[in-house]
This record gives C-alpha cells, structure tokens and sequence, in this order.
C-alpha cells in the first residue's frame, strides 16, 4: 500500500478529524453538512445546491459504483469538500467510466477519507452546521493556523450564492414527443433532471439566468414559471422574490421547489430561518396536510420557511396554506396558494438521488397549467 | 387513522418447529406482536407448538395454546377462544398456509374470524407464481421467462423451448424446498418430479436461469393508508443460484448507483401495491444482470420473513412490531420510531455501517448430503455482524459463526489445492465460498478471475482483495506499530488471526497485549435508524475501529445499577438453538425486575450475534451488543462496559456451549462469571474428575475406558462386554458417536474416527441395550436442589437426547424411581457445586439408575420443562447465580410455594416432546434420500410439544405437531430387527384390532402370522421376487416391493428397526427414506412404536381437545397448594 497524505477536517469551534487525502490534495473552506443518502453520491456531489458547502457522507462505504457519463446533475461537480470514511479501491459498475476519487482530482475538489464521520455527524446535529475546511498535503499546518483560515471564511446566512451557479445564457430543453406546454425555469441552481422530468410531460423548459425580468419571461409565453433549487440565504434573494411577486401577480401558473419554495414564501410575506443542521438525506418523510398520506422525500436544505403544518394564512394574492410539513421535525415542506395558481415544495421531486415518491408533483404542475389555459 | 376499536381479540398463529427455513426470526416476530397486541388492550390467544418459543410463555398472551399448528386443531382454538381476528402473516409460511386452509375450508366466515395483516386474495397473488409474474409484468416490470407445469409432459415442452439450464420452483413449499437448477435432462427429470410430490398443488414453476445474475432483496411496508417505506435493501454476495438463506448477505446494497436502485425500489412498490398487501410487511427479490443491467423480479413473501428479521435487526426499524400496528388500524406516520422517539415509523432507515450475515451450516451431521449449495436452503442458522465497512463487518460475521474456521488463516489450506482448482471451486456455491475466494487471490488470481469463476461482483472481490494485500504487509512489517494494527482491526481481522501470521507474538494473547499497550481498541457505535441524524435513546451497540483520533464511543455511563452482562448462544446449530436463547431472555427479564439493589434489580447487557432471536430485539435487555461471542469480542465488550459503570457478573451458564467455553478464559482475565463456578463445570466435563465426583457420591456410571488404538479399545470393549458407545474424547451434539455390537464394527469405527480426530482418544463406554433414558433438569443454589421436571424418554438410550422423544411427567416410572432420581440429582449438584442450572441424564436399566451424564448449565429442555411443569426455570436459574435463593423464589412468587416438578399431582397433564428432523431437506450428490436414522448424534433441528390429559393424546398431538397427524386407519408396513419382533407384537396386534391392515417382510410376517396377527408379506427392496414368492402369502407385496408401495401411497405408517451395526442397511435405508419423502411417520424404535399406537388410539377416539397453557399452569400450582394445605 502506498502511503497515503494526511489531511484534517477542521471545524470552526476547533474540532479536528484526521484522515487521508481523497481526491485533490489541498484545501477548501465551506459550511460543514451530512448527507444521510446511501446512494446517489454523483448526484450529490455536482447539484448546484452544495455549493460551498463540505458534505459529510454518513454512508461509510462510498465510489462503490464509480463515476459514469449520465448521473450528473450539473456540468461539474459544485461540492466545496468531500468527507468519506471508506472509499471504494476500485469501482463496479456497468455504467463506471472512471472513479470517484480520480473524477474529483480532475475538477480539483479536495476530500478527506478515513475520519470517524459518525462523530463528525453528531456533532454537527449537537452544535449545528458551521463553517470548516479540508487540508492536506502541503496545506496542512498547526491547528491554530487551520482553524484562523476556516474563521476567516464565510457562513452561510446572508450567503448569496446563486448567483455563482446559474446559468450564464439561457437554453431550452426540449419537450419528449408533442410540445404540450412552455415553462420558463429561473436558474437558480438547477439540476438536469428537473428539465428532464418536465419533458417527458409534455413540456419545453427554457431555462433563465437569475437575472431575467418579468418581460423576458412573458416574452416566451409561458404556461408556467418554475423556480428551481440553488444554494445560498433565500433572504439576499432579493430579485427572485420581487420576480416571483410580479409572476403571482400577473397569474402565471408557479411552481417551485426547495430554494425555490423559500422564495415563495418570502414572496407571500413569510420569514425564512437557518435549519441547526438542515435536511439532506433521501429518506425524510413528508406529509401532504390536506391528504395525510406520507412521501419519501430527497431534501437538501439547510434554510426553510416560517410555519406551522397545515397553516392557512392570507397574502396579497389571495388565501395561502402550508400544505406539507416534515413529519420528523413539524418543518414547513410546502405551500400553496389558494386563489392563484402557485405551489412548491421544498424537497425534490426530481429526486436525483432519491426516491420518486414526489414525482407526481409535477404531474401537479401540469395540471395547474391545463386549467389555466 | 388511530387504532381499529372493532378488533378487541387477536388470534396470533406462529410457526411451529424449528425447521430448516423457518427457525427463531418467527419467535422474534411473534413476541413482537403479542407485545403490541396486548400493549394496545387487545386480547391476544396463540398458537404455537413450539414449546422452546418465548413466544408460547404464558406471560406474552392471554390464552397460549402449545397445540399443533394444523387447520384441524386452530379450528378448536377458534371455537374455544372466539377470537376477533387472525393474525397470520408473523408465523412464516406455516402460518400462512394455516390460514389460507381455515379460509378455503370455510372456518373463518363460519365463526366471523376477520384475517387481518394481509388478505387471502393478496396472499394468493404473491404466492402463485403465474399470478405473480402478470402483476409484474403489468406494473412495467421485467422477469425471467417460464411457465407453471402441472406435468412432467409441460415441463419436458417448456425446456424444449427455452433450453436448459432451468430453475424448478415448487408452489407453495417454504424455503425453496424442492426447488433447484437443472443443467442436464436428467436433473431435469429427477428434480421436477420431486418438485410435483413436493408441492401441495402439484405444480411447479420452471424458469428462465438467471444464474450468476446480482441478486438482491427489498424489505418493503405498507400500511391502509397506501404509504410504503422501504425498511432495507440487501445485496447477496453469493449471486443467483444460491439460496438467499444459504448466502452471504450484505446491507444497505453496495454496488447499486441511485438510478439503479430506485428503479429497483419503485417496482417493488409497484408491485407491493398491486398484490394488495394492505398492511404489513413484504419482501421482494429482484435479480439483476451484472452486464446490461437488465433487472427482473423473482418472487415476493408477502408477510415477514426470515429477510424482516435480518432487516430489523440490521436497521434497528422492528418490522414485526410495526406489521402488528399496522393491522390493527395504525398508519405508519402515527407509530413512533422506537429509537429516535421523537421521529415517526413513515420513514426509510438510513444505515452508517455495513451488515453482513452469513449462513451456519451443519453437513458433517449429514453424512453424504450434497454439500453444493443451490436454491433449496440448507443452512440451519446465521450470524450477522455489523462493521464500519464490508471486511470489518464480513470478519466479524466469519468469527460469529463458530465454525471450524474463525476468519481467513486460521485454518490451513486444504493439501493440494492449486490455483486452478480453487478457481474452479469458486464456480459452484458451498459453505466458507468467501474463503476459496480469500486463497485464489493469495494463490494470484485477479479479481476478474475470481468474479469470472464465482459470478462474485468484483468490489466484494477487491474488498477481500485488499485483505491479501494488508496480509503482505502484515507479514513484512519489521513490528507491528499502532498504525498497522489500527488498520488491521478495521479491516476486520481477529487477533487470533494476527497471531496467525505473526507467530513470534506467541498467539492471541500476545496480539492483544501488544494492541492494548498501543491503546488499539474499538469504539462502540450505535444502531440509531437514522445515521445519527437524530439522537438515539437506545443503546444498541457494534464495535468498531476507527483510526481518526477523534473518533468516539457512545457507551453511556450508567452507575446506578450493577450491570449483568449475559452471553447468547451465537447462531443456530443442531444443538444449539432457540431453546438457549429462551433462557437467556429469561435471565434478561428476570433480573432487570429482580428486587436486588434496593428493588433497582440490574442493568442488563446481552451479547449475541444471532440475528433471528427475540434475545437481539434491542427491547429485550437494558443494552445490547451485537458482536461475535469469541473471546476477544466478549472481553472488549466486557471493558466497555466496566468503563462505563459496574459489571457485576457475566451469566455464561444460559448459552449453551458457546459462551460457556468462555467461562474459564474470562475468570483467568478477572472478570466475575456468576453462577457455577469454571471449575466446578470443569468437574462435570472432565471424565475422570467427574467420575470421582460419582464415587463420592456413591452414584453408578456406565463402565468406561479411554483407548488411543483399536487395540485398546477392543480390550476395554471385551472388558466391559458389547455393545459399546464409542466417541471421540472431545465431542459436541454427539458428534461422531455410535454404538458398536461386535468388534468388526469396532475396528471400523476406530479407522473412520481416527481420521476425523488423530491426536484425540476414543472413549469407549458400556452402552446399556435396552435401558430407559432420563433427563433431569434441576436448579441448585448451594444449599437447596429444585428438580424442574423429570422427563422420561420415549426412545431407548443410545438416540441422542435432542433427537428423542419425551414424557414429562415420566409415564412408567414410579414414585420411588422418581426418588431416585431426585436423590442422585441433589448428590450430584451437591458433588459439582452448582449453582444455577444443572441437566443430568440418566439411563435405568434393572432398577440400577445410572448416570451418563451431568452438564452444569441451562439444556435444551429448560423452556420445555418450564412450561410443562410452569415454572420459570431460566429465570430463577439467572437469580440465583446472582445470590438469590430458592427459598427467596418461592416466597417472591417465581417458583411455587411448595413442591417442585418431581412431584407434580395426580392429575397433572402429559406434556410430550417430540424432535423434528430435517432428513427430508438433504439428497446426496445424485439425488438420492439420505438416511433418516436415529443414533447417538443429534440430528434435529427443532420440537413440538403436545400436552394433554394423557399419553397417548399428548404424542397424537406431539406427532401432529412435527409431522402430520398419525393415521387412523389404513395399512401399516412392519420390519423390526430380530431382537426388537417379541417386543413389536403387542403394539402390532393392537393395530390390527384397531382395524389397520398389516404388511411386513417375510420374517417379521413369520412372527406376526405366528401371533394370529393377520398380515401380507411385503418383498423387501433387495429382495428377489422369487424369494418374496418363497416365504407363501399373497397381497399387494406380490407385485410391488415396498418401496413401490410406500412410493404409490399405498403405507400410511412404517415401523422400521435397524438391524444393530454396522450402520443401516441398505434396505432399511431405502425403506425409510422412502417414508419421509412420503411424509409418513416413520418410527424406527419399538419404544416410538408403543407410543405411537396408543397416539393412534387416542386419534381414533377423536376425544382430542385443546387448552389454553394459563389454565393449565393454574391448575397445577393451585393442586399444589391445596396438596400443601
């Protein structure tokens, strides 16, 4: 066995694990998170919505399956760090082009390997997530040293990260078979499933850069708008929010989710708070308030909306309710407009990891479309 | 929506015997269900004829009937009890099929009986494959080709089509019996029409093969309001063709990519939906090709399986407990996760460890069983281990199992192995496959060699590969230094393996100071449902190492209580079984309520390794780890837990060999094992220390002599006189014992057993022919003995006790034998100095009562016993090894107030064990029946127990209950040996008196004929016909041999004795195997013939009733106090 390069996980109240290098050696900063998934780490590793942030993999065993030319979920993996205990020697998968910790040294992306990541987890589920750093290699050096760069950093609240991950010019993705309907996506971190998911109903996504104003949007025709997931503060999303606002207000039909879901609540005049540790799993159970029944959700926020399950309240278009709540913690999961014709979701029903229990979401969405017309 | 408030009245079926396919998970699952039913305020009746089951402890229902688990009996427990509900989906296949019949047969409408758990019509979907597969296919769903046959002609036109090889699937038989792959026609032709006799239809289902395809499984639940959760996913080692029970099994998947894996998940749902399993839990088998990916549904339970059990325990999710909330109106969202507390059960377990089970099997008691694995199940027991990766896991599942083997290394290489022969073993699946997987890699091949060869996925294959690697290293490492060692134990390897490479650390204790001086220790981590997303408050441990320096133990503190640290029995094994995990769940319930410690009573710690037992159900102590119970695991558990409070005992004495081999080896490292003494167990285990302990005691053995050569064994045997039992001086169930009648059979003996064991003795013991065989279980606190109950065996000395049939109380034993008994038992545990359980066996030949055997620890007959003569015998046993005595029991209430089950009343009922036995499970490499003989090594897997007013109900009941109920009337085929034809008149007569027409061979038919019993001969199967016209009666045997007869139906019962030694012959062999794949009783004893015949006539009478085990335990405590008063 050749000798392998430390590296340290560094957490900002001073803790230290020490491990391997995994991936690229050197370092990066980022908020520290665990992801409770036990498949789907490609997935995990390029959604946009990870950006700057360090992901702890609970599941000790990880590249099992190696790296293909089909899972990714963005163009290249957005993950700030990577924390694994055991990664795989050599992958197995019919689908495997290369390997996990090779495709991470080729984007550059720093990792750690052989820390007790139980310990990490708990710890950030006692103290919540906060900022930290991976360094190895020649980057390592005194804990002091480590621990001033991981304070210098930045947190995530008033974080605007968006912005880093959109898409520079929009693009369209194509509906499979008939053009049933035209949705406009505002980009604030999409992944590619969400595109795919609405193709094959029937819909052509044109996919907007953050910035795009109301008169772009109307300028395609939109059966309906879709906010997508991002990374980030939803309250320094200043313009999504006023954009949701004029969208609501001119009637479109609006479907969002997960960051997507914060900017309409903040739209409708709800707050939004920091999570002590998020949800990022593919196993949380959500319940739909007005049916009871029970999906298992993808999640992967660390930010969600002021409320309580199953709460109507009035906004300035029209009457409003929390229409899911995680039936772990009471957190708010979904909203919907009564007299418009919006909703979202802060979980993933695009799934990419996760299951497809939520799929028919956007079975929703097209239908709130339909009667629209 | 909240609980049903219609169902105020469960009836609870279980699964019967241990058998194989079907052992303790039920028990588990039961317990689990009684526990909810009646924490809900619903009354819970049962049946189950397993008298060894927690479950059938008259505390866990309101009614607990031990009566056979047949249409015809549950029907009476309906009758009697009325219930509301039938829960059936927790007893295995055996419940179920129970179920299906009282339907079909009209019971349940006729007493408004609601199933719940599943109904029939979706049992029915599930289980027949045809159905099956068109709701596979309907919801989108891939499967292998195939068609149902009814005949071997279909079957023959089905393989012409697709080609072979094929895989034959009997319907509705449980652990794939029946069932296996047909390369050529002539397997085809042999194991398809099997298939046919073996299924209750008739019909088999023949199959594309999808051999050496990745083969996985999903535990799925589903509750009235269409919410699904998956439980666990679980990923077979061993690929398809291997039996899901005889593979090595991992958990969650590991070589699936989310896509994959959610496709797998949304069929399963899919098809879970479509089957209509309402409530409850599934199970469902997928198989996916390693190179396209194309993935096809195999087959689906639709109840909990032996898989829920793996799961709950791999998850910490209780599938069981959850099913029985489900059925009685719950939704998953309103059950609270038992870990967690604050998180509800409408969720997916996510895992931060990796779960290995691995399967325990038992050939070496089978003699000429083929030991290829295929998809009929023939494992007897598993072990599961949980690790932080696949090698610490899959290491420590290899020591769980007590095999031979401990791990890579610790046994040599079998001679002459070469790479090329290794590879080519690896083609077929056998038991320890991961070890010729381990010595092919070591030998050089690569890892696609080794994936090639055995159809492994290559990542198992380059996980066992980097153990060859970290091997080299150890071997070349100057010293082993923290950093190595560290690496080594997380990888899994054991110090005794260490000590295998390394032998200048002078063995495994050498490894273990060093590792400890280095501070090399494992953390303990919990099994928390949720990847310690939240907090757990229930402390279900595994051990690990990890080599982060900050890594960390969550072992609470705990100083209050003194903790007693209770060894389980590892995995299931002929001879040790559930009837031990029963006594230590006993000893968890009865000293966590002990009034001990100013009426705290004590914090109990279970370690097992068993992941079907109710004894890991982390509800059962106050802590429990999951660890292999070898030395090393148990000390680092034991230091675990001295660091976090006060240890103040290990109970040993319960577990049966396996923690008790323990015993000594923790004393000598300072560690208080309660209880008796080691060297009082010592004592009992060493012959010649034993046999001063006898003399002292003025007690009689058996005459024995120890021989290291035929030469000696042959003048301690003319010294002593025939027959003798001869034995290797160190043995386990009876392995390798047999009784010799002449010295031929003598010298043949020595030459086989010195093969098996060159640098042990023989010893070779006066065998007494004839006598009658007693099992005693006592309890003794230093000063008092309390006889638990006297059992008298209904077969001769010389069949293994485990494998005879028994009477409790003794049906021909009088007062004074009984006193006798009571008196030598006293002298003996007096002799030993015991303190806790003793089972002594004893045989009583010429009113001489001579002792055989003492073991001081828990038996096999403990739950029997408890339950026949109601008192809890485990439970008293665990408090008096922690100081209590018997006179504080009966005053607590836990033993009677007066008497003990020596001297139970008149009137008190029969209760009759019965061994069940696997014979039916195993072929020979041709496909051959193998021998159902009965001998001196225990065979039998699991018991029944039948209880009654009298004997001759009680075994009618014990024999419907292990095999099918006895025959009323019909044709009886007889073939005794010489020495047994006087002793088989009586029964034979009656037999006829009672209108059964009798066959037999030409001379036992002499004898019968001679007796005025009317009766045809029957040609044997060796015999010519012409001699069968010799002997000069007519009848059906004209034609036929017996054979034929027993094969064309046409003998409803055999009586067959074995014509002494040299092992059976050939024709008795053929007869019985015969008998048992007819399912008919077989009896080869005359004593089993007695017994049956008044079984028989007890059947006639149709007189049979059944109750409840409360009003009969009542009724015996209150016989006593009224004897007293």
């Amino acid at each position: 066995m050749t000798a392998q390069t430390p590296a340290a996980l560094v957490l900002e109240d001073g803790r230290i694990f020490r491990g391997e290098a995994f991936g690229s050696e050197g370092s990066c900063l980022g908020e520290v998170v665990f992801s409770t998934g036990m498949t789907g780490y490609q997935e995990t590793l390029t959604d946009p919505s990870y950006h700057r942030q360090i992901v702890v993999s609970t599941a000790p065993q990880i590249g099992n399956t190696g790296w293909n030319d089909e899972d990714d979920e963005s163009q290249r993996i957005w993950v700030a760090g990577y924390a694994v205990r055991d990664p795989a020697r050599a992958p197995s998968s019919w689908r495997s082009t290369r390997s996990l910790p090779a495709e991470m040294s080729r984007q550059g992306v720093v990792g750690i390997s052989g820390i007790d990541t139980r310990a990490v987890t708990r710890h950030i589920r006692e103290r919540g997530a906060m900022r930290a750093g991976v360094f190895s290699g020649a980057e390592l050096a005194t804990d002091r040293e480590m621990i001033d760069r991981v304070t210098a950093g930045g947190g995530m609240v008033g974080a605007d990260l968006a912005g880093d991950v959109t898409t520079g010019e929009p693009y369209v993705v194509r509906a499979r078979g008939e053009r049933r309907f035209t949705v406009a996506a505002l980009d604030l971190g999409i992944k590619s499933n969400t595109p795919r998911m609405m193709a094959e109903r029937g819909i052509e996504t044109h996919v907007l850069p953050l910035t795009a104003s109301l008169s772009e949007v109307r300028s395609l025709a939109p059966d309906g708008v879709f906010l997508s997931n991002g990374p980030g503060d939803p309250a320094t999303a200043d313009h999504a929010t006023e954009l949701t606002k004029e969208i609501l207000g001119a009637g479109i039909p609006l479907f969002g989710i997960c960051f997507g879901n914060q900017i309409l609540g903040r739209a409708l005049g709800r707050d939004t708070y920091k999570l002590p540790y998020g949800h990022r799993g593919v196993n949380i159970p959500v319940i739909d308030d007005e049916t009871g029944r029970v999906a298992i959700t993808a999640q992967n926020h660390g930010f969600a909306v002021r409320g309580e399950p199953g709460e109507r309240f009035d906004t300035e278009f029209g009457r409003a309710m929390v229409s899911h709540h995680c039936a772990n913690d009471g957190a708010v999961e979904g909203l919907r407009l009564l007299d418009t014709p919006a909703f979202s979701v802060q979980y993933h029903p695009e799934a990419a990891a996760g299951p497809h229990d939520a799929a028919p979401l956007f079975d929703s969405f097209v239908r709130l479309m339909s009667e629209a017309r | 929506m909240p609980k049903r408030t219609d169902i105020n009245h469960v009836l609870v079926i279980g699964s019967g015997p241990i058998v194989i396919g079907q052992a303790c998970e039920f028990d588990y699952s039961g317990t689990q269900a009684c526990r909810v039913l009646r924490s809900e305020g619903i009354r819970v009746s049962l049946v189950n004829s397993n008298p060894a089951t927690i479950m059938t402890d008259p505390e866990f229902a309101d009614s607990t009937y031990i009566e056979p688990i047949t249409p015809e009996f549950v029907e009476k427990v309906i009758d009697a009890e009325r219930p509301d509900a039938l829960l059936a989906t927790l007893g295995g296949q055996t419940a179920l099929n129970t179920a299906v019949a009282l339907y079909e047969q009209g019971v349940l409408e006729k007493y408004g009986v609601e199933l719940i758990g599943a109904d029939i019509e979706a049992i029915q979907r599930g289980e027949d494959r045809q159905r099956f597969k068109d709701i596979v296919r309907s919801v989108g769903g891939g499967v292998p080709g195939s068609r149902v046959c009814n005949t071997m002609d279909e079957v023959r036109d089905f393989v012409a089509e697709c080609g072979l090889p094929v895989v034959i699937r009997p319907s509705f038989t449980m652990g794939g019996l029946g069932s296996g792959m047909a390369h050529t026609h002539e397997e085809l032709e042999r194991m398809a029409s099997l298939g046919l006799t073996e299924s209750p239809v008739h019909e088999v289902l023949i199959e594309e093969s999808v051999l050496g395809w990745k083969e996985y499984e999903l535990e799925l639940m589903r509750d009235h309001a269409d919410n699904v959760v998956v439980v666990c996913s679980i990923e077979n080692v061993d690929p398809m063709g291997v039996h899901t029970g005889d593979s090595v099994t991992v958990a969650p998947s590991m070589t699936l990519t989310d896509r994959e894996y959610q496709h797998m998940r949304d069929v399963g749902i899919d098809v879970l939906r479509e089957v209509g399993v309402d409530t409850g839990g599934c199970n469902i088998q997928f198989a996916i090709h390693p190179r396209t990916g194309r993935m096809v549904v195999i087959e689906m339970n639709p109840r909990v399986s032996r898989s829920s059990a793996l799961a709950s325990k791999a998850t910490g999710f209780p599938i069981a407990k959850i099913a029985a909330k489900l059925a009685v109106g719950y939704s998953l969202d309103e059950i609270p996760n038992d870990i967690t507390r604050k998180t509800p059960a409408s969720f997916e377990p996510a895992l931060d460890y990796v779960v290995v089970k691995a399967p325990r099997f038992a050939f070496e008691k089978f003699p000429g069983a083929d030991t290829g694995l295929t998809t009929t199940m023939k494992s007897v027991g598993e072990a599961m281990a949980l690790g932080r990766n696949f090698t610490e896991a899959l290491g420590k599942a290899m020591r769980s199992l007590e095999s031979a083997r401990s791990g890579f290394w610790t046994v040599p290489d079998p001679e002459g192995a070469t790479l090329d022969s290794t590879l080519d073993e690896l083609t077929n699946g056998h038991d320890g496959r991961l070890y010729t997987v381990e010595r092919a890699l070591r030998m050089g091949a690569t890892v696609a060699q080794v994936h090639e060869a055995s159809g492994i996925d290559p990542w198992f294959v380059d996980q066992i590969a980097g153990v060859v690697e970290l091997r080299e290293e150890i071997l070349a490492a100057p010293v082993l230094d923290a950093e190595l060692l560290r690496r080594t134990k997380r990888a899994g390897l054991s110090d005794r393996q260490i000590a295998a490479l390394r032998p200048e650390l002078a063995g495994e204790y050498g490894v273990r100071s060093l590792r400890h001086r280095l501070g090399v220790r494992p953390v303990y981590k919990t099994v928390d449902t949720c990847a310690a997303e939240f907090a757990a408050s229930t402390p279900y441990h595994y051990s690990a190492y990890e080599s982060d320096p900050g890594a960390e133990s969550e072992v609470a503190r705990q100083r209050e209580r003194p903790k007693v640290i209770i060894l389980g029995s590892g995995p299931n094994r002929i001879g040790q079984g559930i009837e031990f995990d029963y006594s230590c769940v006993h000893a968890a319930m009865g000293l966590g309520a002990a009034p001990d410690n100013g009426g705290l009573g004590y914090e109990t710690v279970m370690v097992n390794c068993n992941p079907e037992t109710v004894s890991t159900d982390y509800d059962t102590s106050d802590r429990l780890y999951f660890e292999p119970l070898t030395f090393e695991d148990v000390l680092e558990v034991v230091h675990s837990e001295q660091a976090s409070g006060t240890v103040a005992g290990v109970v040993v004495q319960l577990g049966g060999q396996t923690p008790l081999g323990l015993a000594r080896k923790l004393t000598e490292a300072g560690i208080p094992v309660v209880g008796t003494p080691p060297e009082a167990i010592h004592l009992a285990e060493d012959r010649g220390s034993f046999g001063e302990v006898l003399g002292k005691a003025g007690l009689p053995a058996p005459s024995y002599g120890t021989a290291t050569s035929f030469e000696g064994a042959k003048r301690i045997a003319d010294d002593i006189g025939y027959p003798v039992l001869v034995r290797p001086s160190y043995v386990l169930g009876g392995r390798g014992m047999e009784i010799v009648y002449d010295e031929a059979s003598l010298e043949n003996y020595i030459a086989r057993a010195t093969e098996v064991t060159p640098e042990h003795p023989v010893l070779v013991d006066n065998f007494l022919d004839d006598a009658i065989e007693i099992d005693v279980d006592a309890l003794a606190d230093g000063n008092e003995v309390y006889i638990g109950g006297v059992m008298e065996h209904i077969e001769e000395a010389g069949i293994h006790s485990g494998d005879s049939a028994c009477a409790l109380p003794p049906i021909t034993l009088g007062r004074q034998d009984v006193e006798k008994v009571r008196r030598c038992t006293e002298a003996l545990a007096n002799g030993i100095g015991v303190r806790g359980l003793l089972n002594v066996q004893y045989a009583l030949k010429d009113d001489v009562l001579y002792v055989l055997e003492a073991n001081p620890r828990a038996s096999r007959t403990v739950p029997f016993v408890s339950k026949a003569a109601g008192a809890p015998l485990a439970k008293a046993a665990a408090r008096v090894m922690l100081g209590s005595t018997i006179t504080d029991l009966r005053a607590e209430g836990i033993l009677p107030a007066h008497g003990d089950g020596a001297d139970l009343p008149m009137d008190a009922p029969v209760a009759v064990k019965e061994a069940v036995l696997p014979f039916h499970r195993f072929r020979t490499p041709e496909g051959h029946g193998i021998d159902s003989l009965l001998g001196p090594e225990m065979k039998s897997t699991g018991e029944v127990m039948g209880i009654d007013t009298a004997f001759g109900q009680a075994f009618a009941k014990s024999q419907s209950g292990a095999y099918g109920s006895l025959p009323t009337s019909g044709r009886v085929f007889v073939s005794v040996a010489n020495k047994d034809k006087r002793s088989m008149v009586f029964p034979v007569k009656r037999l006829a008196d009672l209108g059964f027409d009798i066959c037999a061979t030409a001379g036992t038919a002499e004898v019968l004929q001679r007796n005025d019993i009317a009766c045809s001969v029957v040609r044997k199967h060796n015999e010519s016909p012409e001699g069968a016209g010799a002997a000069g009666s007519g009848g059906p045997g004209d034609e036929r041999d017996v054979i034929g007869l027993i094969k064309a139906g046409e003998i409803d019962m055999v009586f067959n004795t074995p014509y002494g030694n040299p092992g059976p012959r050939v024709d008795g062999y053929e007869i019985r195997t015969a008998a048992v794949s007819r399912d008919i009783p077989c009896i080869t004893t005359v004593q089993g013939a007695a017994a049956a015949v008044q079984g028989v006539e007890a059947a006639i009478l149709g007189n049979i009733g059944v109750r409840p085990l409360q009003r009969l335990q009542a009724a015996l405590r209150s016989d006593r106090t009224g004897e007293a008063g």
